[in-house]
């Protein structure tokens, strides 16, 4: 394995030798508990001290643009929840955003409120995941298993609303699979009382933890310009003060109407990108509140006039439009029109901007389903965070950007 | 566990705290309540792996939960997810890598079958190219399914095991698992370079020919 | 008074006076414009000095089987300002036999990536790109796999390796 170039600065530790003698490689991953997933450094080290990283991807790359060409827009919705794991419910919101986009169809009130609430779930979820990672490769393992029981917590609540607590699925062209129950927004109500003690709890126990901040503050440090430059996005962006936010930025679903604030930070290292997540699940909730207290009454699924969404079994069998939509959008090329046109549709991800580049062909299946993902830029900038650092800050920065492989290579 | 009775036929006379065994059984069940699992976790499934292992459903309580990463120190392998082309030879070394006696849990779809991923880059079923014992079914499976994954190899351990290892010799099961049929009708694989796949390709057409 | 920032309308005004006309359309409130590949550098960095400076994503479409297609690569960059939040889609078309165009990676640190993939699923070469090898398949890798010609169970490479039997180990 050869690193590609790499520039070392001179500083022989006597004179007449040079540098690269006193340098060895390391090779990391792709299989490493600290690396969560599958991903490779080539580390250059000098010492301890790492004088140079060499990235590799690929290690999970399983095809899923290709497979987006074979299936139907309601089909690929189960593939994008492989796509980032820890938090699939914002996946499928992405996907039938983008798709939604490339037909033009106008969802109800009520499914946006929908949308918005699991898609902020997801994002708890997510955040409570990668700190914990963070918390769990500086030696907090105490702080991990706080966050594994919330997840929990949020799966309950996702396999009520849809029958899977993990890949969930929910999402459908013009609407979803299962409407809110009173059994869910129970659960959601007690999860939004319950968990801000969690949240503090998990707070005392790691933002003024003396060894976890001496491990990340300070290290990785990203400048606002290399991170706009790099094309980094969400939490890490924002934690370099780069104030993008597609929620305010450009407000889909229903985030123009709730009341809710973009976190930043202008450190740009470890610490702040981990205070960053802890402050957006606060966020969060309070977004999940507010659109539960909001959420407008009315059907969830478009009409059945305009034959995108499935009709209910009730609408099928005591209505001739429901027969009739149903039929025509289980045969094949009956259903919907696709215009051939090419749109670009994201949203803001747990882990930043999550976008599909859809090319329509007049049939179901996307032409080209290209996806935009948030951590190969992120990953991309990996060498120049760690660059300097010691072999053992490795681990901070790599937790501290959450990058998760399927979603990485696809 | 088959203890004889004492003082049974006139045989030698055992004291009450002698427990008399086959050492076979002695030694799986050693074997089974000692599993040191080796989570190749790649994808989806390994998140549910953790989840098993974390704070709600314990797999301590079931004697499998010192995770240890390196292969040198596991003997039970759990490759949760899916495995693809730039990460199999991958997990071939680290199989290898592992000591005697060892085992190989495929945990979901994608591992065992390649699940919905039925592209070009995804290996359709581990099996095709390692050992699998245990094979738990579900995209992902839930945790109790992997914890009763996880019971029933302690099972087969002990129902199964022998001390040399003899349960192990079963060339006969995996030649009818081989992707290799797939591969001679293929014109477009160049087997010139690489000799292991020569004599693999080989034996596949021996074993092809030996059964027609 | 408070700034007003350029609208799209008159950056793609400027662009044209720059570079001569050149295909714009608008599609669902995206403003797309089509730039030949021997400009799309040039272009690119113009764009960038007048605030487009977040480069979201570097991506291709093969177009072998789009009906009414006149060239068989369509490049797409998607370009966003982090002040404005205005987003422009650039397109780029090349053809076989050797579709090649100019790197941007000396504008956007970011393309770096990107362009790798595109290199490693769809074959475009980058001209001046500093690093261009195979970023998600197997260097041994011989195909493109995205492009339409490209099966979707590929050609028998994800079963061309070495079997471990018990026997092995």
């Amino acid at each position: 394995m050869s690193i590609a170039t790499p520039t070392f600065d001179t500083h022989g530790p006597e004179a007449g030798a040079r540098s690269e003698d006193y340098l060895w490689t390391l090779n990391f991953g792709p299989q490493h508990p600290a690396t969560h997933t599958t991903l490779r450094l080539v580390l250059k080290l000098d010492g301890e001290r790492v004088v140079d990283a060499m990235p590799e991807m690929g290690y999970l790359h399983s095809g899923f643009e290709k497979i987006g060409e074979h299936l139907t827009f309601n089909q690929y919705v189960t593939v994008t929840d492989r796509m980032n794991y820890i938090s699939p419910m914002a996946n499928n919101v992405a996907w039938h955003h983008a798709v939604e986009t490339l037909l033009g169809i106008q969802l109800t009130p009520r499914c946006t409120y929908i949308r918005t609430i699991i898609a902020e779930l997801a994002r708890i979820s997510d955040h409570l995941l990668s700190n914990g990672a963070v918390g769990l490769d500086t030696g907090a393992f105490t702080f991990f298993l706080y966050g594994f029981y919330q997840r929990e917590v949020i799966y309950d609540i996702f396999e009520t609303l849809c029958g899977a607590r993990f890949t969930t699925s929910y999402t459908r062209v013009g609407g979803v699979s299962h409407d809110f129950t009173p059994l869910v927004i129970e659960k959601i109500r007690a999860f939004i009382r319950t968990f801000p003690k969690t949240l503090d709890d998990m707070e005392r126990l790691l933002t003024r933890n003396r060894i976890f901040v001496d491990r990340t503050k300070g290290v990785g440090l990203l400048s606002k310009e290399e991170a706009t430059n790099g094309s980094a996005s969400g939490p890490v962006a924002r934690a370099s003060g780069v104030t993008r936010d597609l929620r305010k930025d450009e407000p889909y679903l229903a985030y123009g109407d709730l009341d809710f604030q973009v976190c930043c930070a202008s450190a740009g290292d470890c610490y702040s990108r981990y205070l960053v997540r802890m402050q957006e699940m606060r966020e969060s909730l309070k977004l999940v509140a507010q659109a539960l207290e909001n959420l407008p009454s009315g059907e969830v699924n478009v009409s059945i006039d305009q034959r995108v969404a499935r009709p209910t079994k009730q609408q099928v069998y005591s209505s001739i439009e429901g027969t009739i939509s149903h039929f025509e959008l289980s045969m094949a090329n009956r259903g919907f029109e696709v215009p051939y046109e090419e749109s670009y549709a994201a949203i803001e991800a747990p882990n930043g901007e999550l976008g599909f580049y859809i090319v329509g062909d007049g049939t179901e299946n996307a032409y080209r389903a290209r996806c935009r993902p948030p951590s190969v830029p992120h990953f991309a900038l990996f060498p120049q965070l760690i660059r300097g650092h010691t072999l053992s800050d490795v681990v901070a920065v790599l937790g501290s950007l959450n990058i998760i492989a399927a979603e990485l290579d696809r | 566990m088959a203890v004889m009775p004492s003082g049974s036929g006139g045989r030698i006379e055992l004291p009450e705290n002698v427990v008399v065994s086959r050492l076979d059984a002695l030694a799986n069940w050693c074997r089974k309540n000692s599993l040191w699992p080796m989570p190749f976790s790649t994808a989806c499934c390994g998140i549910e792996l953790m989840a098993t292992g974390a704070a709600k459903h314990d797999l301590a309580r079931f004697g499998a939960e010192v995770f240890r990463f390196s292969p040198r120190q596991c003997d039970l392998m759990i490759v949760a997810g899916r495995v693809v082309m730039k990460m199999l030879p991958v997990l071939q070394r680290i199989w290898q890598q592992m000591h005697e006696p060892k085992w190989c849990i495929s945990m979901g779809a994608c591992a065992s079958t390649g699940g919905v991923f039925d592209t070009y880059a995804v290996v359709q079923g581990i099996d095709r190219f390692i050992p699998v014992d245990m094979y738990v079914p579900g995209c992902p499976p839930r945790p109790e399914q992997l914890i009763q994954a996880i019971i029933d190899l302690q099972d087969k351990i002990q129902r199964e095991g022998t001390i040399t290892g003899r349960e192990f010799d079963t060339v006969g099961r995996q030649l009818r698992k081989r992707a290799l049929v797939e591969i001679t009708g293929h014109a477009a694989i160049d087997a010139s370079r690489n000799p292991v796949l020569q004599r693999e390709l080989a034996a596949a057409a021996e074993a092809i020919t030996s059964r027609t | 008074m408070p700034f007003t920032p350029p609208s799209v309308d008159d950056v793609l005004a400027g662009l044209t006076d720059r570079f001569g006309t050149l295909d714009a359309s608008v599609y669902r409130g995206q403003t797309r414009v089509v730039v030949p590949a021997d400009l799309s550098f040039d272009a690119l960095a113009w764009l960038k000095e007048r605030g487009f400076d977040l480069l979201v994503d570097v991506t291709c479409v093969d177009y072998l089987e789009y009906r009414d297609a006149k060239h068989r690569y369509g490049l797409v960059y998607l370009l966003a300002s982090t002040t404005t939040n205005q987003r422009l889609t650039v397109r780029v078309f090349v053809d076989d036999p050797d579709p090649t165009v100019r790197s941007v990676v000396s504008l956007w640190a970011g393309a770096n990536w990107l362009e790798r993939e595109v290199w490693d699923l769809f074959g475009i070469r980058f001209t001046g790109h500093p690093d261009l090898r195979r970023l998600v398949m197997p260097e041994e890798f011989t195909a493109h796999p995205l492009r339409k010609d490209y099966p979707l169970q590929g050609r028998g490479e994800r079963h061309n390796f070495p079997v471990i039997t018990r026997d092995h180990s």
